[in-house]
């Protein structure tokens, strides 16, 4: 069990961002993370990279409490933020051979170039990040999470503003990735969770309100879509 | 944080400002140096660098604001703080690589005005009648004025996402820890803890370094000064965990 969360809160000043969630990576590798905008999935997974830490509550990756180690923590975990942040005056070898200086990485070369092939950057390799496009920032942002090899990703809505056919190679990396790694992802299109998830956790207004594997979740709802469900689970928060 | 400081030095070189605030910071001591007759060298008629290591911390309230301006309010803006902070490097490894790497870059815009140096070296009358231990000590004087500096920059860099405000509040701190002890000093009522207002000032002890006289409580002054504002800055950057 890669991940275990339990009973985490976390409050704003008066407002709860997520209140008492609790929920363990044991289904699957790769854990689809669903939730309206402002349920909570960027909050859970600032604590889980130990950028921001709890209010109250646990939470643990590879066994260890993000609070009591959070440089072993750090060093496990590959995080793609939210919008994909990236030094755009950098160039695409450059960045990468930043983050295997920050990790220092011993063979940071050799593993730049089986991360450049596996993220398909080839072509781009030698480019400055601010003249890439959108898919291939994305590609570098995962390959920056990917690149010290971690036993944990977390991913932020990696395929947000992409064109099909890039969310689709996203998609089979994140996939293929899944086969050695836990991947947590957080995403508001469902055909990507039926398409890569494992495991489905389904947060609300800072509380879960699924959690199951992606065939159970569908067999106890009748086998209804994804998105009947998502929408029948978290709809309450329209009004 | 050597990853840090390579990162920041390259980024910082890669710039066409850098270029620029430091030719222009050149330009400037150059003219006040050799061609403005107030302070000219030629016209004062002394061997001696005075009129540089007079300007050059005025100069530095302007410079070494531009420099450290971006280093953490631009990646509060673009979202790379985030990237850096959950990375294993604690808080401080991202405060000390940023703050040596700006140090870094003014001591490097340091290095060519030795040239001043060597030029009033060869023109004096009887060649080498220049005091050059005052000279070491003002360098050393500088630097330290430097760092004292670059952490107030730091720290106003930490406030948030805009360079500007992070621009115009350390040029505003840099001159009130400078001089505005100095000045604080002379008014009548306060007249009795003159000395003790004085040396709260950062020109005091640059003075006392400059004249080459290397007292330790000068160097403690800086150290702790730039100390307190690193520990300000490291603070502000821990405010997202409160």
């Amino acid at each position: 069990m890669s991940i275990v969360v339990k009973d985490l809160c976390k409050s704003y000043g008066a407002q709860k961002a997520i209140d008492g969630i609790s929920f363990q990576t044991s289904l699957g590798s790769v854990v689809g993370f669903l939730g309206p905008n402002g349920a909570g999935k960027s909050t859970t997974m600032k604590i889980l990279t130990c950028y921001i830490p709890q209010t109250s509550g646990m939470a643990s990756v590879c066994g260890m409490d993000v609070n009591a180690h959070p440089m072993e923590v750090r060093r496990n975990i590959g995080y793609l933020p939210e919008h994909n942040p990236l030094y755009l005056e950098m160039y695409v070898r450059e960045a990468l051979a930043f983050i295997g200086s920050v990790h220092q990485l011993e063979n940071s070369k050799k593993r730049m170039d089986e991360v450049i092939e596996l993220c398909g950057l080839g072509e781009e390799q030698n480019k400055k990040i601010s003249t890439l496009s959108k898919g291939y920032r994305q590609r570098l942002g995962l390959a920056q999470a990917i690149f010290s090899d971690p036993a944990v990703l977390i991913l932020d809505e990696p395929t947000s503003g992409l064109d099909p056919n890039q969310v689709i190679g996203i998609r089979n990396l994140i996939k293929e990735l899944g086969k050695s790694k836990t991947v947590i992802l957080s995403t508001h299109i469902m055909q990507e969770v039926e398409a890569v998830c494992e495991q489905v956790v389904i947060i609300s207004k800072g509380k879960i309100v699924a959690d199951d594997r992606l065939n159970n979740l569908k067999e106890t709802h009748q086998n209804k879509s994804l998105e009947d469900i998502f929408i029948s689970l978290t709809a309450s928060t329209l009004h | 944080m050597l990853s840090i400081l390579n990162k920041e030095i390259n980024g910082f070189f890669s710039s066409l400002a850098a270029y620029i605030s430091m030719a222009v910071f050149l330009l400037v001591t150059g003219l006040f140096l050799w061609v403005f007759p107030d302070s000219s060298i030629l016209d004062y008629g002394y061997a001696g660098l005075d009129s540089f290591f007079n300007i050059a911390p005025y100069l530095f309230m302007f410079l070494i604001p531009a420099i450290t301006m971006r280093s953490l309010a631009e990646e509060q803006k673009d979202g790379t703080f985030e990237l850096l902070a959950t990375r294993p490097l604690s808080d401080w490894q991202i405060v000390m690589g940023k703050f040596l790497a700006s140090l870094l870059i003014v001591v490097m815009t340091l290095i060519p005005t030795l040239i001043y140096y060597i030029s009033v070296y060869q023109l004096g009358i009887s060649k080498g009648n220049i005091d050059t231990g005052s000279v070491i000590g003002s360098y050393l004087g500088l630097i330290l004025l430097g760092g004292a500096f670059t952490s107030i920059g730091l720290f106003t860099s930490s406030f948030g996402k805009n360079q500007i405000i992070a621009f115009t509040l350390s040029v505003f701190l840099c001159f009130v820890t400078f001089s505005a002890f100095d000045s604080i000093s002379k008014i009548i009522s306060l007249q009795s803890f003159e000395s003790s207002l004085t040396s709260l000032g950062i020109n005091q002890h640059y003075q006392s370094i400059s004249r080459g006289v290397l007292d330790s409580r000068d160097f403690i002054y800086f150290l702790s000064f730039a100390g307190l504002f690193l520990l300000l800055t490291k603070t502000v950057l821990g405010a997202r965990k409160w």
